[in-house]
């Protein structure tokens, strides 16, 4: 009992090596940034974006989100749960599934819109 | 009329049980509608094109590939699967003992359907199995010397047709395919993704810089070389059930445990789909 103890903090000392640099580096990170990192967003992966290299073609290109999105949160919806409106959408629900957080979506959404 | 249905009555008489099974009607409607999409969404490819996966959907892309399949990387590792093949067991017994038919025949025999199993067996567990009936250690299905060994089989079955059968009127096999068919379609994974979504809905499309591959003929060259694999753990070679595992890290679902009834029953979804193709022998991918 008294190893296992000690073994579940020495993962939780870990864990916290290794969640809390995460967390602080992800604070600092732009809206783009956040849609461009292969691990986060990585809306490069389908969608092409001003300034993104190598962007793959499943989904459209994300260009005159303005005028394709006048209210923003039309497009966090869309960010945050593609399949409402596309039950086999291929884009990800990362809200839903939380692939990433409230704050990160909303960084995410103000970026795309101002594309 | 006739004639057709005295060879079926001299093939059922001279052939095993396994081998005389027809095809699941619902089973071949699926194949034959899985097929036609493919060549409907990609006009001027026959059926055999498809087996150079994302090659065949990029002229650039294909000659890269044909350029390494000059000079294949893996050859080396083929022989080796070669000789463990033929170098037998302590007790003097070959691999070759525990089937029947040819060793050419091998990979295309499988995945079958076991009466005496109640279930699908594939040949890389067949292989394992043989090695315990005959006393030898347990070897890993993944990669390795296993993955040689198939690689092997694979390339002396090249032009071989692959034939999986989900006999008709069997409703245990028919409901494993059907397991296999779900995971197949069904989406998984922190990213809801199918396999379905990114190999039949999205194939010839790219995320990223990766072109997709069809579904269709992607089993006609396992296992596979890939130069990712190659890099990271040394040899390169890894079995279908190994590149399921990776596609399901890739969406951020936990891979299922190989040669168990998920991916067993995916492997004989997944194989049956491309029924009719040659195999290839065994290939490089990136
Ligand atoms: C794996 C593929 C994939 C990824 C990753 C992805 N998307 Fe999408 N996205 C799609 C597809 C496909 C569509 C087309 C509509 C549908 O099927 O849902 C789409 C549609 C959209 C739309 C609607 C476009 C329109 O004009 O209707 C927006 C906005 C969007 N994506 C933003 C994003 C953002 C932002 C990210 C990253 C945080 C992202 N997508 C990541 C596949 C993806
Ligand atoms: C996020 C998209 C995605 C999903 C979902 C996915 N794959 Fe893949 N798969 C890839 C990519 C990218 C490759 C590498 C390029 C290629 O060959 O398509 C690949 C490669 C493969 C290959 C190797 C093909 C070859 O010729 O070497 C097989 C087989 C395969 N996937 C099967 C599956 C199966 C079965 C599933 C579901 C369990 C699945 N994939 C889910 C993206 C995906």
């Amino acid at each position: 009992m008294k190893k296992t103890i000690s073994s579940i903090s020495a993962v939780v000392t870990l864990a916290a090596l290794f969640v809390m640099p995460m967390e602080a580096g992800a604070k600092e990170m732009s809206g783009k940034d956040l849609a461009f990192n292969r691990k986060l967003g990585n809306c490069l992966g389908c969608h092409a974006i001003d300034g993104g290299t190598q962007p793959g073609n499943i989904g459209p290109p994300l260009v005159a989100m303005k005028a394709r999105f006048p209210d923003k949160a039309v497009l966090r919806a869309q960010i945050w749960d593609a399949t409402v409106k596309n039950p086999n959408s291929m884009m990800p629900p990362f809200g839903r599934h939380k692939a990433l957080s409230e704050s990160q979506i909303d960084k995410i959404t103000d970026y795309i819109h101002s594309l | 009329m006739k004639k057709l249905i005295a060879t079926f009555a001299t093939a059922a008489l001279l052939s095993t049980a396994a081998m005389s099974a027809q095809q699941s009607t619902e089973v071949q409607a699926d194949i034959d509608a899985f097929q036609n999409h493919f060549l409907k969404a990609f006009p001027g490819k026959s059926l055999n094109d498809f087996a150079d996966g994302p090659y065949a959907m990029s002229e650039d892309k294909m000659m890269q590939f044909e350029a390494v399949m000059e000079m294949p990387p893996f050859e080396d590792l083929v022989n080796k699967g070669e000789k463990l093949w033929k170098t037998p067991f302590a007790n003097g017994k070959t691999y070759s003992s525990c089937f029947s038919g040819s060793d050419e025949t091998l990979r295309v025999q499988f995945p079958h359907w076991s009466d005496k199993k109640g279930k699908f067996v594939t040949l890389e567990q067949s292989i394992v199995d043989c090695r315990k009936a005959n006393g030898e250690k347990k070897m890993g299905t993944g990669k390795g010397k296993l993955a040689y060994m198939s690689a092997y089989l694979t390339t002396i079955a090249e032009g071989q047709k692959i034939s999986v059968i989900v006999p008709n009127g069997n409703a245990k096999a028919l409901a494993a395919y059907n397991q296999g068919k779900k995971e197949f379609y069904a989406k998984r994974g922190q990213l809801n993704l199918s396999c379905a979504n990114c190999h039949v809905d999205a194939a010839g499309q790219r995320v990223r810089g990766n072109t997709l591959s069809p579904a269709l003929g992607h089993i006609t060259h396992f296992p596979v070389w890939r130069g990712k694999w190659a890099k990271k753990k040394g040899d390169g070679f890894g079995t279908i059930q190994r590149r399921y595992g990776g596609c399901n890290k890739q969406v951020r679902a936990k891979p299922r445990k190989r040669q168990k009834a998920q991916y067993t029953n995916l492997e004989v979804f997944h194989t049956a789909m491309s029924n009719g193709m040659k195999i290839s022998g065994t290939a490089y991918r990136e």
